[in-house]
């Protein structure tokens, strides 16, 4: 039975909900439906599914995801004990270090690994898609172990169990919920990591994504990117329902949080798990240091040039814009972006948080529905976009709105995920007292959520904003030659020869590097809690 | 004044609340006592009106309550722990209900300066709420409450969530302040220490039904059934014969001057019976200090039966010991 929640009603939540699912609907399942269809229509999805070819594609893509996976989880949790049980000095600065790679985009990891292991191959491809996701690992196992109990932990040690005796017994079933959902979001972005993989595998190494952008750009097969796409979407749907079973799970054990303080002052063999920690934040330092130096240093010693490059147009004209230009672009297109993923974002996390206070079920359904475009491929997503949008009104497919709506779309689920536990963790019966005291169900809002869930806005806003900035799949797709961003440039000059290009594409790193480093430092500092998946 | 009648609420297809008649009366105190999941709590949730009634009617004087939203009930709701607004500071909280009616800043103020003062947190307008005890927390909650002059008081179990000292101390507090306000109220409680302390009158529930409705004394003295009686402390029942104010049973007699006459059936509350010189004999199993008393465990020697009793010292285990009927201890269950 549906409980009288001071919140909204029904028609006015029904109105909210309209907007993001109707964004949802025109912008994501319409183009991804038609590209399917168009593959469909054409014939030979089964013939395409049933080369052997196909299923070495989806062997390397599943294998490399479990390797970096694994290697994420195996880095992330002395991380995660650092962070949630320890109250060393630095801890801060940390938390900005392992926050990094989450947000740089695809392109610089690419390139920083490439930069590390010229020779590129399955390592580095796994190392650098694990580098991307020791911050999801460490920052969601580390929620959860915050919140853990110590007290169960004290009674095993006073019950003879040794320290290690403890961790498998006791607190390591504990934290399953959360490396188990940690370990879904991260095997997902790993299958579906594009930029990393273009860059480092080449054409010799392809998983299913860069095979689809391959087959439909260059070899021009929209039946076998289609049976493609098919495929990665069930894949990506089983993997979503997983997570949302997982997250389930973790929000239920974050219940049973208690209230003894859990950090403490590392201690016997702790310290050895600290040492781990802090070598593998200095790890995740190593292709970050390396981009930079290498932007600095060129045959001739020390030098700018790949900045004062910045300003033309590359070695030969590699570029049809400037290198200006491209930061530019890159910053009108983010901003609209966050724009309109913030207003999106907010008004699906005002839904699934009312619906779930009004008892409503299926709110999981609609959830895993707004995560969708996480683990799609952008790639089908901007390809399906030039199949589509000419039906509407205003010629989309040309116009410079297509970028940032694509961004918005990838940020979108991000913003969600950073506003919903926040909206979710405020008492219910604050809003009753809030109500009682006269305040009508849209003042409630106004007086106890917006306040409460400000923050929380604020860092949805400034992450949402370095996701849109590097996102690389969609939009090298969809930008024109004169409307290319950062990363597309970037992708564009390392694929020409010259020197002056490869210099002028670290360059381009370095900054997008300075940028998301300051976004992370600031939204540390307002600390709301960001990366639980 | 609030009047319920024939109230049901249903959850799912338990109700939580059945048939229940209750009314309060203008500047009337009323203590909703009962054990936890008797229903009470969703009763008063019921007349803030953050639960839907399955049957019944919830009126305030003339008005049907049923189309009336939270907001606009003008009833305040204090919970059990604050539930206060941590980004707001004191006076901001005080405020929030003042605010939303519209009231002058000038004139809030006053009122903010008035209610602290009243709570007894004079000077507290500028304190973070979350650096606050859970005592004073409470007295905030009460102040932001009241700010308003809500027409009705709902209190859900306002003192539970404190340690059992300041319980008391706050106890004694809470009845002067909502005298002082002359407020209507509405308070739920499982404890009976503070349901007697803070109400006029006393609904005593059980099983999502109201068993007994009256004056502290009355229910603590009369309670309806031996199950009321039981709740109120009573461990023992035994038939009795009342004769002009004197009651007699198998352990005694003792005088009842408020008791009618005739066969009764008595219930023993551990104060019932005192260490006496003579009286029923038994021997002593043990022996327990208490807070203002000793708690003693006895064996008839009647009967072989095992009786609560108190005494003011501590007694040997293993000694034969006289019990004597304290009418202080008695309820006539009717």
């Amino acid at each position: 039975m549906a409980r009288h929640s001071p919140g909204l009603k029904p028609r006015g939540l029904a109105l909210i909900a309209l907007v993001p699912l109707g964004f949802l609907a025109v912008f994501f399942v319409w183009p991804v439906v038609a590209i399917l269809r168009l593959g469909l229509d054409e014939g030979g999805v089964l013939a395409t599914l049933g080369t052997a070819e196909v299923w070495r594609l989806v062997g390397f893509t599943v294998a490399q995801a479990a390797g970096a996976t694994a290697v994420a989880v195996v880095a992330g949790l002395p991380v995660a004990f650092l962070l949630a049980r320890t109250n060393l000095p630095g801890l801060g600065l940390i938390r900005v270090i392992i926050l990094v790679p989450f947000v740089l985009p695809s392109v610089v990891v690419g390139l920083a690994f490439r930069t590390l292991l010229p020779d590129g191959g399955v390592w580095a491809i796994v190392l650098a898609n694990a580098f991307f996701n020791v911050a999801v690992v460490a920052r969601t196992v580390a929620g959860l172990w915050t919140h853990l109990d110590r007290r169960a932990e004290d009674a095993a040690r006073a019950l003879g169990a040794s320290r290690l005796r403890t961790f498998t017994n006791v607190t390591l079933p504990a934290l399953a919920p959360a490396i188990g959902s940690a370990a879904a979001v991260v095997f997902l972005f790993c299958a579906t990591s594009f930029g990393v993989v273009l860059i480092l595998g080449g054409a010799r190494l392809r998983t299913l994504e860069t095979e689809i952008y391959l087959r439909t750009v260059e070899l021009l097969d929209l039946s076998g990117a289609a049976a493609l796409s098919l495929l990665q979407l069930g894949a990506v749907l089983a993997a979503l329902s997983i997570g949302a079973i997982m997250r389930r799970r973790r929000e239920t054990a974050l219940r049973l949080r208690g209230k003894a303080e859990s950090a403490r002052r590392p201690a016997g063999g702790e310290w050895a798990v600290v040492v781990l920690a802090v070598l593998v934040v200095v790890l995740l330092l190593v292709p970050i240091v390396s981009l930079v130096v290498r932007s600095l240093s060129t045959a001739d010693g020390w030098r700018l040039d790949g900045y004062r490059a910045l300003t033309g147009f590359g070695y030969e004209g590699s570029l049809e814009i400037s290198g200006l230009d491209a930061v530019r672009n890159s910053l009108a297109a983010a901003t609209d972006a966050t724009l309109i993923a913030v207003t999106l974002g907010t008004m699906a996390s005002v839904v699934l948080v009312s619906l779930a206070r009004n008892k409503v079920r299926y709110v999981e359904v609609i959830d895993t529905a707004f995560m969708l475009p996480l683990g799609v491929s952008a790639v089908t997503v901007g390809f399906g976009y030039l199949v589509t949008l000419d039906l509407l009104p205003g010629d989309l497919r040309t116009s410079a709105a297509l970028v940032p709506l694509a961004q918005a779309l990838v940020v979108t689920p991000l913003v969600i995920r950073i506003m919903l536990p926040v909206l979710r963790s405020i008492d219910e019966r604050l809003r009753q007292a809030a109500a009682s005291l006269g305040a009508s169900p849209w003042r409630v809002w106004r007086e106890v959520d917006v306040p409460m869930a400000g923050r929380s806005l604020l860092t949805a806003a400034a992450f949402g904003y370095v996701v849109a900035l590097g996102e690389f799949g969609a939009t090298s797709f969809l930008a024109r030659p004169d409307t290319a961003t950062l990363p597309v440039a970037i992708a564009r000059l390392i694929s020409r020869p010259g020197e002056l290009n490869n210099q002028m594409a670290y360059a381009a790193c370095t900054l997008l590097v300075l940028v998301t480093v300051a976004v992370v430092a600031i939204v540390e500092r307002v600390r709301v809690p960001v990366g639980e998946f | 004044m609030l009047v319920v009648k024939n109230l049901t609420v249903r959850y799912g297809t338990l109700a939580a609340v059945s048939d229940v008649d209750l009314a309060v009366n203008d500047g009337e105190v009323l203590a909703l006592l009962g054990p936890s999941g008797c229903g009470k709590s969703t009763l008063l949730r019921a007349v803030a009106g953050l639960e839907p009634p399955a049957a019944g009617e919830i009126r305030w004087d003339d008005t049907d309550l049923a189309n009336v939203p939270v907001h606009r009930r003008g009833f305040g709701l204090v919970f059990q722990d604050g539930q206060l607004f941590p980004h707001r500071d004191v006076a901001g909280n005080v405020a929030f209900g003042l605010r939303m009616r519209h009231v002058r800043a000038a004139e809030r103020r006053t009122r903010i300066t008035e209610l602290l003062e009243l709570v007894g947190l004079a000077g507290y307008e500028h304190r973070t709420v979350t650096q606050l005890s859970g005592g004073e927390q409470q007295r905030v909650a009460l102040a932001r409450a009241l700010a308003p002059r809500p027409r009705l008081l709902l209190l859900d179990e306002p003192l539970s969530a404190l340690d059992r000292a300041l319980r008391e101390q706050l106890a004694m507090d809470l009845a002067g302040v909502l005298r002082v306000a002359g407020a209507t109220a509405l308070v739920v409680t499982h404890d009976h220490d503070e349901a007697f302390t803070l109400a006029d009158r006393v609904a005593v529930m059980r099983a999502g039904r109201i068993t007994q409705t009256g004056p502290p004394d009355e229910v603590w003295r009369r309670p309806a059934d031996e199950d009321t009686a039981r709740f109120l402390g009573c461990g023992l029942f035994l038939p009795g014969h009342v004769q002009d104010g004197v009651v007699t049973c198998e352990l005694g007699t003792a005088p009842l001057p408020w008791a009618p006459d005739g066969d009764v059936t008595l219930g023993l509350r551990p104060t019932a019976l005192r260490l006496a010189e003579n009286g029923v004999s038994g021997k002593l199993i043990r022996s327990v200090h208490r807070r203002d008393h000793v708690r003693l465990q006895v064996r008839l020697d009647s009967d072989d039966q095992l009786v609560d009793a108190v005494a003011g010292i501590a007694e040997t285990p293993g000694d034969r010991v006289h019990l004597t009927l304290d009418p202080d201890g008695l309820a006539v269950v009717r």
